[in-house]
């Protein structure tokens, strides 16, 4: 009698084992959901933050020794009036085409923090991230700049992007492309013996 | 003396006849085997190792230098499309002589995959009265446009469908390769492409040893042999290990852009999505894969 009893208990043994297995694997698929949450913000995240990750790729194109501007503008009286520059700065202020009639570097340039740029708000602004300078009159040069149209991008179409700023192809200064000399032509088929 | 005329003396004197001429034709094994190779795509994986480890030896011997010859088959999800700005293109021609140095292209006879046609501004785009060999001191020139052509990487490919012998095809990732050993040299399909694109190699071509680019892909950039059509493959060798074509990486404008067309946040798509853009000769339904469009 005992024996039998024991018996249907080993018999009863797999199907116990395997409801708990099942109780388990729902518990889990429950649980499944809010771990995999995280995860999805995350990738969310840095889907974000790839853009900058993109855009941090060289440093701004600064003349040799130019940089920090404060080194010099430390000592000297901030001097707010627009005017053409002689001494310093000269060869700026000659080439200067960047709607030349309403606008002087203090636009721009923060004239008591002299080693930041400056937003039309009055918000500073690293040189680092001037995009968003440009980007305040060029929107939509910006936003074509962001997801890689305006612009050129080098590295991988499939992963890792790298970006140049706005002033690594246009002169800040005098913004409009130059011309370039073209590669030669291809050969005309009369000129070939 | 009565003359033998059996089937048998026949078959004797032709096997002996062909051993013969390839004996004096100074055939080797290595030569033999390479004519006798089949086409690219019926071959098995342990065949395309093999023969690629063979080029890579003939290319040493030839040009001094180790080399790779990749055959990385198409990225699964995967179908290749290029844009270009023409609204940024200055005809500078940069991109001519990336993609020569990139894919080996024969400097003599020369060989340009990518032409850049001038033309008046004022006309549209009036391919027939284009100018391929401008050559002012500088560019852009006033009044004028600039519009490079290659191979459009058509959906609908009739290169591929007229030719008699199979030597080029589409890929799955949508590139039209050609396979130069099985190439017969009969030219069919430059005569169907509507752009221009196929370049037949008349002479021996000629890339000098300290210019040749020894990263190669098998349908891509690897050496032509005289007698064989070639094209753009968009860098092949480049986009299959995700690196960008070579030309949109020289390009000094950014005017060239490129990505998967399958996946919606590729540059790409965001140009399809937001841009107009167009495809060259579309009333002939060769449906390009390479779009252009006016960015200003």
């Amino acid at each position: 009698m005992k024996d039998k009893h024991y018996r249907r208990i080993l018999f009863q043994l797999p199907f116990v084992a395997l409801l708990l297995f099942l109780l388990c694997y729902c518990n889990q698929g429950g649980k499944k959901e809010p771990t995999n949450s995280p995860e999805q913000s995350d990738s969310v995240s840095t889907k974000q933050s790839a853009l900058s990750a993109e855009n941090a790729i060289e440093l701004p194109p600064f003349t040799d020794g130019i940089f920090p501007c404060s080194e010099c503008h430390a000592d000297l009286v901030p001097n707010p009036t627009k005017r053409d520059l002689v001494d310093m700065h000269d060869d700026i202020s000659a080439m200067f085409d960047h709607d030349k009639e309403n606008r002087w570097c203090t636009d721009c340039h923060d004239l008591q923090y002299r080693d930041s740029l400056k937003l039309a708000s009055g918000k500073l602004l690293d040189f680092k991230e001037s995009y968003k300078l440009c980007g305040q009159c060029h929107g939509e040069k910006l936003r074509d700049w962001k997801v890689g149209v305006h612009g050129k991008r080098t590295g991988f179409w499939n992963g890792k992007k790298e970006y140049l700023l706005c002033v690594h192809c246009h002169n800040p200064h005098t913004p409009k492309f130059k011309q370039l000399t073209p590669e030669p032509p291809p050969i005309r088929q009369e000129d070939i013996n | 003396m009565k003359k033998e005329n059996s089937r048998r003396t026949f078959f004797k004197n032709i096997s002996l006849a062909t051993f013969s001429a390839l004996a004096l034709s100074g055939c080797d094994m290595k030569a033999l085997k390479e004519f006798l190779q089949q086409n690219f795509r019926t071959l098995s994986k342990k065949e395309k190792d093999d023969i690629v480890k063979n080029l890579q030896v003939q290319y040493k011997e030839t040009y001094g230098k180790e080399f790779h010859v990749s055959i990385e088959p198409a990225m699964e999800g995967v179908l290749f499309g290029y844009a270009l700005d023409l609204s940024r293109c200055i005809g500078c021609r940069k991109c001519v002589y990336a993609c020569v140095g990139e894919n080996n292209q024969s400097r003599d006879p020369q060989i340009h995959w990518i032409q850049v046609l001038e033309m008046e501004k004022d006309k549209g785009i009036d391919l027939a009265h284009s100018n391929v060999h401008y050559n002012p001191d500088k560019v852009p020139e006033k009044g004028k446009s600039y519009f490079p052509v290659a191979c459009q990487q058509c959906r609908n490919p009739q290169c591929t469908t007229v030719c008699p012998v199979k030597a080029t095809w589409q890929e799955p990732d949508g590139i039209v390769v050609v396979d130069y050993n099985w190439c017969i040299g009969c030219r069919y399909c430059m005569a169907a492409c509507p752009y221009g694109a196929r370049h037949f190699n008349w002479g021996e071509p000629k890339v000098p040893s300290d210019e040749i680019n020894t990263e190669m892909h098998y349908l891509g950039n690897r050496p032509r042999m005289k007698g064989v059509v070639e094209k753009c493959t968009f860098c092949i060798q480049r986009v299959r290990v995700g690196k960008y074509p070579s030309c949109v990486e020289i390009c000094p404008v950014g005017a060239r852009k490129f990505g998967n067309l399958l996946d919606p946040e590729s540059e790409i798509r965001y140009i399809l999505e937001n841009k107009r853009v167009f495809v060259l000769k579309q009333e002939l339904n060769t449906q390009p894969k390479f779009y252009y469009f006016f960015g200003i």
